[in-house]
């Protein structure tokens, strides 16, 4: 130790040919630091911390699998009369790229055994599968499960109403197949589907924010103090998402 | 029972050791940040230990990045990684405890600043009957239930107001007292403990929400004054001449950090003032293991840690700060064997003692015409009702004890997470779209935020099956509501909804708190107890000063040292303990090491 310097970056040439367990113990890029008072506030220029929001090519459905997730999240916030769904918000490609990170690969959560089959309501998710690969082995259950039992036709082949009747069915663990979580998998595609459709456009839902412009929601602006006396009238204001908004970009 | 095997599963078994320093601190948070300053004011040379990375503001949660509801919120950016280390869970004794795979009713922090980077900055000090709830209750009600196990916490208000003060200066707290040296102060909270002083900034500026609610609640004889917040009213700039910026009512303030410097964080009042300090050495993502006892018993000697390169150092010390938060702080106690583990079945043993939680329920009015505008909001802003919190009114013949605050926040309209629809809508379809579109912006929430009592069942210990990434046990959570709990949110919830029901809305829908506690939804982050205070050994962990009974050079901060939660968020009270604690360590202890009260 006792180097004198303000900011002592430890043993990162060590650090980067680490591997198994202890990578696995700290967050990515966690470098331990050690930091002397007494000198410069440890801030660096040029370093903020920005978000993973996925690329285009971060896939994991198949195309298959995409038509499922499609079809159902269509099912769960519909394009109606009443305005833009799912589909507009694009919400299959949230998905997608979601389950292609670390959030699909259940990076960040417990996923240690044993996993008992009894398990009380109270104790939330339980199921050995990390999100990408519940999606994966759920749709091919509920395909099957289709064909069987509907002529031959996968999920999003069915008529919607169809398509009501069997999410209502597993959502109410009436439609169950042995060691597949269904209703488990259908509470994340509702979680995953909200998600879509209200999370910043960034990462590659609520397209053109209209899930946000849907309600009402402003977004990002981050300052709302001229409206503080708003006295129960409506506050009317195009959203902003992270990376600004149309309206904003210079005509190229 | 034996001491877990402390032997972390890493490849390498090295242990270098440091340098002895005068003060070792666990966690970087609330308490630990207090902790370094006190201990450098009064000249010792400390080192923190934190398991997180370093953060600040204009790096980590600058305006152009802070409102990410999908990042910071659901994917947990700011929050401990359950795959490191987690709990499990179970609501009584003759159940299997399961790990807790990814949060839900409360989101414990890691990195600098603690969960003091992602509170909402309601800032509460508890009742004076709150610190001496067994002797006070037992003296109006007499002798409390079989079963509950509330205690006195061995401090009194009095001896904490100075320290009150201070935090609230500390943080610039906007408020309005309701009574200053015993002078009932009109607009204040006519039921709160004396204050030596106003609030260091005035009330926050209300909104549409809290008008409807201040007027309905006075139209019932109640008496409503203003919620206080760490999130700033105006500029301020506090005692160590760190300024704070007025707050923008931007909407992302519980679960973000502010990229405004708006709300009083350790980052915003008083990490400056560490990190300026040539005696002060932080080392991050560093994984405190165990503390390390003296083969007397009587001390410890330092702590053991990893860091994120895998190496293991020992770091010895005369003196260790365990500020991990609750849950953290009450496994390193296990861990370390200090102090003897609890056991429901026999009563005996004090770690992991008098887990308790908080208690809470809400009600949601919804309007036709009128709009709420909740994305206009901040994370504590709001109008409260105290009148039925804490002893505050007569609980004869009500068959429990303690109270809540009836609250009329409106802190955001995340959209992910807050999207209410009234009763009978179902969860998704074209309907359930359609009801959230209607409701979104015209929505009020008025929450309960009910006391916990403890009981024998509620404890914490260490689980025989689940281990953590370095193979060492899980801390395990035994918990369920209890008969007090249930009396005091059904008797409290119907008084919301009638203030509720006075505002003016179209309808309004109450979420009581019912059937098994339920590990899924948020609640709050308000565990407490495990290393409780108390009088002496036999039925505590640590003495008024947070100095543990066995090992006198180990104190041990935060909301673990509640004997019991009142019906209030816990920081303040959990900052004026620290802050009494290192008053104790700077003019006594130091004299002469050693216990600061006799067993
Ligand atoms: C979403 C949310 C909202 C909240 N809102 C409010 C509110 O409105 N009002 C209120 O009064 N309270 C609120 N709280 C609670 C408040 O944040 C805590 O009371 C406060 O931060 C506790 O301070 P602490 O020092 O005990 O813990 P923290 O501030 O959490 O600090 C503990 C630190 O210890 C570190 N640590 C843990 N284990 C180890 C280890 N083994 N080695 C090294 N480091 C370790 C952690 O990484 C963390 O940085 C809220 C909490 C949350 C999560």
């Amino acid at each position: 130790m006792g180097g004198r310097t303000d900011l002592t970056r430890r043993a990162f040439l060590r650090h980067t040919l680490l591997a198994g367990t202890v990578l696995a113990g700290f967050p990515t890029l966690a470098l331990a630091r050690e930091y002397r008072g007494g000198h410069q506030w440890p801030w660096e220029s040029g370093r903020a911390d920005v978000p993973h929001y996925g690329l285009e090519t971060d896939t994991f459905l198949t195309i298959g699998e995409r038509q499922f997730v499609d079809a159902a999240t269509a099912r769960l916030i519909p394009s109606d009369d009443d305005g833009p769904g799912a589909r507009e918000a694009d919400v299959v490609t949230f998905i997608d790229r979601q389950l292609a990170g670390f959030y699909g690969r259940g990076q960040r959560w417990y996923m240690k055994g044993p996993f008992p089959e009894d398990v009380l309501d109270t104790q939330g998710y339980q199921s050995e599968y990390p999100p990408a690969d519940l999606y994966r082995v759920s749709i091919a259950a509920i395909d099957e499960w289709c064909a069987q039992n509907r002529d031959g036709r996968s999920f999003a082949d069915l008529e919607e109403a169809e398509q009501d009747e069997i999410l209502t069915m597993i959502e109410e663990e009436e439609l169950t197949v042995t060691g597949v979580p269904l209703a488990t998998f259908f509470s994340l595609l509702h979680d995953n589907a909200i998600e879509g459709f209200f999370a910043d456009p960034i990462y590659g839902g609520n397209r053109d924010m209209v899930g946000w412009a849907y309600v009402g929601f402003p977004g990002a602006r981050y300052d709302y103090r001229d409206y503080i006396a708003h006295n129960g009238q409506a506050i009317v204001m195009p959203p902003v998402s992270l990376m600004g908004r149309p309206g904003w970009t210079a005509e190229r | 029972m034996d001491r877990p095997d402390l032997a972390p599963n890493t490849r390498e078994t090295r242990v270098e050791k440091l340098p002895s320093v005068d003060v070792v601190i666990i966690g970087f948070g609330w308490t630990g940040s207090i902790m370094a300053q006190q201990m450098l004011e009064a000249g010792l040379n400390v080192v923190a230990i934190e398991r997180g990375g370093w953060r600040d503001t204009p790096t980590d949660f600058a305006p152009t990045m802070a409102p990410d509801e999908l990042r910071y919120y659901w994917r947990h950016e700011m929050f401990q990684e359950t795959a490191r280390e987690t709990l499990t869970f179970r609501n009584n004794i003759s159940q299997t405890a399961l790990p807790m795979r990814k949060w839900g009713s409360f989101l414990p922090g890691s990195g600098v600043g603690g969960a003091g980077v992602h509170w909402n900055g309601q800032t509460f000090r508890f009742l004076p009957s709150d610190f001496v709830a067994k002797t006070h209750n037992e003296e109006r009600y007499g002798p409390l239930p079989t079963g509950m196990t509330v205690q006195d916490y061995g401090v009194t208000y009095d001896e904490l107001e100075p320290h009150f003060d201070t935090f609230e200066k500390l943080c610039g707290i906007s408020g309005k007292a309701g009574n200053i040296n015993g002078e009932i102060v009109e607009g204040g909270n006519p039921f709160e403990g004396w204050r030596s002083s106003e609030y260091p900034n005035p009330p926050m500026e209300m909104t549409f929400t809290q008008h409807r609610f201040e007027e309905a609640a006075r139209g019932m004889g109640l008496n409503p004054f203003p919620g206080p917040s760490a999130n700033m009213s105006r500029a301020y700039t506090n005692q160590h001449g760190i300024s704070l910026a007025p707050c923008t009512y931007c909407g992302f303030c519980e679960k973000f950090g502010c990229g405004n410097y708006s709300k009083a964080s350790p980052q915003t009042t008083i990490i400056p003032v560490v990190m300026r300090n040539p005696n002060f050495t932080l080392r991050t993502n560093s994984e405190v293991l165990h503390i390390n006892k003296h083969p007397d018993g009587t001390r410890a000697t330092g702590v053991t840690y990893i860091d994120a390169d895998g190496r293991t150092f020992e770091q010895p010390a005369e003196i260790v700060i365990v500020a991990a938060y609750q849950l953290q702080s009450t496994r390193l106690m296990l861990l370390s064997g200090i102090g003897q583990p609890y056991d429901p079945r026999s009563g005996e043993g004090v770690v992991g003692k008098n887990y308790t939680y908080q208690v809470m329920s809400s009600i949601n009015v919804f309007y036709d015409e009128e709009y709420t505008n909740n994305f206009v909001g901040a994370g504590a802003l709001g109008m409260i009702v105290d009148d039925y919190n804490g002893d505050n009114f007569d609980h004869s013949g009500l068959g429990f004890i303690g109270g809540a605050y009836i609250g009329a926040w409106t802190t955001n309209a995340r959209p992910i997470e807050s999207h209410p629809v009234p009763e009978g809508v179902p969860e998704w379809g074209s309907e359930w779209k359609r009801s959230v579109r209607q409701n979104f912006l015209k929505t009020a929430s008025i929450s309960v935020h009910g006391a916990s009592m403890a009981y024998r069942q509620n404890y914490l210990d260490l689980d025989p099956t689940y281990t953590d990434h370095w193979g060492r046990p899980l801390m395990r959570m035994t918990y369920d509501f209890t008969v007090n709990d249930r009396r005091l949110t059904n008797h409290i919830t119907p008084i919301a909804e009638e203030i509720a029901r006075g505002m003016g809305g179209r309808e309004v829908k109450v979420n009581s708190r019912e059937g098994a506690y339920d590990s899924v939804p948020y609640q709050t982050t308000h565990n407490t107890g495990g290393t409780i205070m108390g009088q002496n050994p036999s039925e505590s962990v640590v003495n008024r000063y947070l100095q543990s009974w066995d090992c006198h050079n180990v104190f041990v901060m935060g909301a673990g040292a509640f004997p019991q939660n009142a019906g209030y968020n816990p920081t303040d009270t959990v900052a004026a303990l620290a802050y009494f604690s290192a008053d104790a360590i700077r003019n006594q202890y130091l004299q002469n090491p050693g216990p600061m009260v006799q067993a």
